[in-house]
């Protein structure tokens, strides 16, 4: 058989048109049986609109699908089913209190006069989690049990159903880089096994590492389709972007400053155990720098964040803010000289149900350019968000009365950088500004916080993400198990060493900072 | 470049939620007659004139004018009907403000009940207590009319301060302060003189406030609407819903109290202090339900009947009603408190002019409730099928692995951008 023509799933010169828009014009997608074919764009390419005519969500005004070569008719989610067609979702789709076992079997139960039948089900499972090298435990409950475990039990829920076609939506936004690896292997031995993969991401290192074939989409528009093996990051930002990008960060050496922020001993009690989350911390970060604190997910600097900006009480140490004692300062007083770009942008960072101009001036709208005897400014807020939208570039369907829930990831999580910067403080704290986005959103926000830190403000910024950690930072403090367990130079180190740290593997003695 | 917000008429978040409330009404009116039909042809003593007569009052019944000499009703201008709409609209519009800006500040204010008790009995007290030989009668309501909206609003601050710092639902909260409300009314009326032991068929109730010279100014109204119970309540219910309206959508603490019932965690990132809000809010609230049994009492011409213990007044229950069926808009609120007087005076045109009882009309306002809980879906239902060829309905409900919701969702997001675009080119 020709291997050109074994297409397991074609979408053909898909057109999908809202009201005065074309979310997918003339899209070609073709899935080679047994390969893991790419989806790359930026967030609004049409990605999502292409798996739901897939799905059978929407119906495309012009072009047809295939399977095995001959024309399907998609008309809801259960015809996608029927054709073997299973998604794992960006964001899972489990009961958390059912377990393992029950969610995977759920809506596909066997039964005997009505009562269940686990047992073939338990053996099914079994054998799938030993063939794909899925390691669960089915009788765990969901909330129990990792992120990483989750995704797992959700793709055994497309084998369970004999799924052939697998679609991945953006996996790897939740994990942690050790699960991202895991999931590689995954999906590589799906892939061996005969499943074909549908990936979607924009996140070119995990598409060059795992899948054949990429098909490249721009605002709605099919830009092409190359083998992986034969072109680089480079080649695959451009095309998504469709101009030249920076992938690596340009800057010049920092030029720190004063200490804008001084934290001594600093402790924060944890919520899920008796052990601090934050242990007896020291750190010091200056003017004119970006200082970045890296970590593997779950290592305390979510809670000391929270201690920081004062969402939550600290059990001990001391903090000092532009010289100001802050331990024991409220939100607001700290806001006097600190911005925030939280880690959750729908739980802290946005009131979803709020526009885009209300959102922009959540942080301000008290301020007297905005307030006027109790009385919000209704002008001065439509012409501060005017600005900011144009001077940030954050797109949105209807300007800044947009329901902020009703714009896309990038540009939500744009919104609030716009909105953080532009407060101007002397500290910007930054966590994970850049989770979920595509590389153009990426360049944009990291040109955002080098340009900050240039001008003579610290930047005190969270990830999880090496490369950002390793090209982004001036100075890594490395957290582990709630405490500072080293401090390196991205100039000197690699990403290795950075790892034996963040693995708990390496610590070096540190000294109290001196002021 | 501009932003101005041009969408269409029909795709703006207020028409739609108009659309879902009139088609819940609508719904609610049918299904009323269809009772009525029914219930006229089981009972053999109705006939199908009858029935069609039922139907009429129902859905005309404030323009009733009786029955003429040959027994067929009459309908038209009855100013005595619209008089009395509009008085028992007024504890209805507050009550449900009372409810509607609990809501958006994210709080169920099931306690509109006993913040409606508390400010009664102050009133009451301080209307029939100070001696309005000392006192001018005026000044006598004013402080009577302040008291009760004081009493409801310390009422209502209850439950938000346990929640506030107890965290404890606000929900049992007001449910518990309910019936200590109806204990301690009960209780207070029980050991006071102000028992109405002249009148002897009237021992369950407390005197009238004209007994001590003491009732709500007219304003003309009672010109305007001859025979009726109508008073100078209706404006200051309307003037609260506007002060209420201009509190939430034009303040800074109105943006407080909405940031604090869409995201608490948003809020208290933005160093907005939850605790004092949610206080705040539910004083508000009960401050409005305070307000609404003040006025209905010192009209002077209503009867608080004292033994309370036993049942709560329905006014707090009728408050929810009014304020999901207004989608917690202040504003509507005093359309849909106005509805549901009107359906009560139907309801009493039922009873007077066919062989019908009242309870019809509740039975039409159960299922206009019922609906108006889902005038979320129902608004859903009325883009779903604007936006797209299907309605995104189904992929939102779809409960297992097959769903698309943040697939659907983005997509929805998607046309965004381009469209952002395209509107660039254009200027």
């Amino acid at each position: 058989m020709d291997q050109n023509n074994d297409y397991v799933i074609e979408m053909l010169h898909i057109t999908k048109e809202f009201p005065g828009i074309r979310a997918n014009d003339d899209i070609t997608l073709q899935l080679r049986r047994g390969e893991i074919h790419a989806l790359l764009g930026e967030n609004g390419a049409g990605k999502s609109t292409l798996m739901s005519v897939l799905f059978g969500l929407y119906q495309p005004e012009k072009g047809e699908i295939r399977k095995n070569g001959k024309p399907v008719s998609i008309n809801s989610p259960n015809d996608a089913t029927a054709l073997g067609i299973g998604m794992v979702h960006q964001h899972f789709k489990l009961i958390e209190v059912f377990t393992v076992l029950d969610n995977i079997i759920l809506g596909a139960e066997d039964t005997k006069l009505g009562f269940l039948q686990k047992k073939e089900a338990r053996r099914k499972v079994k054998e799938l989690s030993e063939k794909y090298g899925l390691a669960i435990d089915m009788d765990a409950k969901v909330e129990d049990i990792t992120v990483g475990m989750q995704q797992r039990v959700e793709i055994l829920k497309m084998l369970y159903r004999d799924n052939e076609i697998l679609i991945f939506d953006e996996p790897t936004a939740v994990l942690t880089p050790q699960e991202i690896d895991e999931l590689m292997e995954i999906m590589r031995n799906l892939a061996k096994e005969g499943k074909s993969i549908l990936f979607i991401s924009h996140k070119l290192n995990e598409i060059m590492a795992v899948s054949d074939r990429c098909t490249v989409l721009r605002k709605g528009k099919y830009v092409g389709t190359i083998e992986t093996a034969g072109t680089n990051k480079q080649e695959l930002s451009n095309m998504m972007v469709g101009r030249p990008v920076q992938l690596e960060v340009v800057k010049d050496d920092a030029k720190p400053g004063d200490t804008v922020l001084e934290v001594r001993h600093y402790t924060v009690p944890s919520k899920l155990h008796k052990k601090d989350a934050v242990h007896d911390v020291s750190f010091d970060v200056h003017s004119g720098e970006i200082l970045c604190i890296a970590g593997i997910d779950g290592n305390g600097q979510t809670e000391l964040v929270y201690g920081l900006t004062g969402l939550e009480k600290a059990g001990g140490g001391t903090l000092k803010l532009c010289g100001q004692d802050i331990t024991h300062a409220g939100i607001r007083q700290r806001g006097q000289n600190m911005s925030h770009i939280p880690e959750d942008r729908h739980k802290h960072g946005l009131v979803l149900d709020f526009t885009l101009e209300q959102n922009l001036v959540l942080q301000r709208y008290y301020e007297p350019q905005f307030e006027s005897h109790g009385f919000i400014k209704q002008g001065a807020v439509r012409e501060y968000a005017d600005r900011l939208i144009e001077q940030y570039d954050v797109r949105s369907g209807q300007g800044p009365v947009t329901r902020a829930r009703s714009m896309s990831g990038g540009n939500q999580q744009k919104a609030i950088v716009a909105r953080e910067v532009d407060r101007d403080k002397e500290l910007l704290v930054a966590v994970q500004p850049t989770r979920g986005l595509d590389v153009g959103a990426i360049e944009y926000i990291h040109k955002q916080l080098v340009a900050e830190r240039d001008r003579g403000k610290a930047v005190l910024l969270i990830s999880l993400e090496l490369d950002e950690v390793m090209s982004l930072s001036d100075r890594i403090l490395v957290m582990y198990e709630g405490e500072i367990v080293g401090e390196l130079d991205p100039k000197t180190t690699t990403v290795q060493e950075l790892g034996l740290y963040m693995a708990g593997a390496k610590r070096q003695q540190r000294e109290g900072e001196s002021a | 470049m501009s932003n101005k917000p041009n969408s269409p008429l029909l795709q703006r978040d207020g028409t739609r939620a108009l659309l879902a409330s009139l088609l819940s009404i609508l719904i609610g009116l049918v299904t009323g007659a269809i009772v009525i039909l029914i219930v006229g042809m089981l009972n053999p003593s109705i006939s199908l004139k009858g029935a069609w007569d039922g139907i009429r009052l129902v859905l005309f019944g404030v323009f009733s004018t009786g029955r003429d000499a040959v027994g067929a009703l009459t309908f038209g201008f009855n100013p005595t009907n619209l008089g009395n709409m509009l008085f028992r609209a007024t504890p209805l519009i507050l009550t449900g403000l009372s409810v509607a800006i609990a809501f958006k500040t994210g709080l169920f204010n099931i306690g509109a009940s006993g913040q409606y008790l508390a400010g009664t009995c102050a009133s009451l007290f301080l209307a029939l207590s100070i001696p309005s030989t000392v006192v001018p009668a005026w000044l006598i309501w004013l402080i009577a009319f302040l008291g009760g909206v004081l009493a409801g609003a310390l009422w209502g601050a209850i439950p938000g301060l346990l929640k506030a710092t107890l965290n404890i639902n606000e929900v049992i909260a007001c449910i518990m302060t309910n019936w200590i409300a109806a204990s301690l009314v009960t209780w207070l009326f029980d050991i006071s003189n102000l028992k109405n032991m002249v009148e002897g068929t009237k021992s369950g109730y407390i005197y009238k406030t004209t007994y001590n010279g003491v009732a709500t100014a007219k304003l003309g109204l009672d010109k305007i609407f001859p025979g009726s119970q109508v008073n100078g309540g209706i404006v200051i219910a309307v003037v609260m819903a506007v002060l209420v309206y201009i509190l939430l959508e034009k303040t800074t603490f109105g943006y407080e109290l909405k940031a604090c019932g869409a995201n608490r965690h948003a809020a208290r990132y933005a160093g907005i202090r939850d605790k004092r809000n949610i206080v705040c809010s539910m004083a508000i609230a009960g401050a409005m339900a305070g307000a609404a049994g003040a006025l209905y009492y010192l009209s002077g011409n209503t009867e608080f009947f004292w033994s309370t213990y036993q049942a709560l007044p329905s006014e707090g229950f009728d408050g929810i009603a009014v304020a999901l069926l207004a989608v917690n808009n202040p504003i509507g609120v005093v359309f849909t408190g106005i509805f549901m007087s009107l359906l009560s005076i139907a309801g009493l045109q039922l009873t007077n002019l066919t062989a019908y009882n009242e309870y019809i009309t509740d039975v039409i306002i159960a299922v206009i409730v019922y609906l108006s809980a889902f005038s979320l879906v129902i608004k859903l239902w009325i883009s779903g099928r604007k936006a797209a060829g299907k309605p995104p309905l189904f992929a939102r409900k779809k409960p297992d692995g097959a769903g698309i919701t943040p697939a659907a969702t983005e997509a929805a997001a998607a046309p965004a951008a381009p469209e952002e675009t395209g509107k660039e080119a254009q200027e």
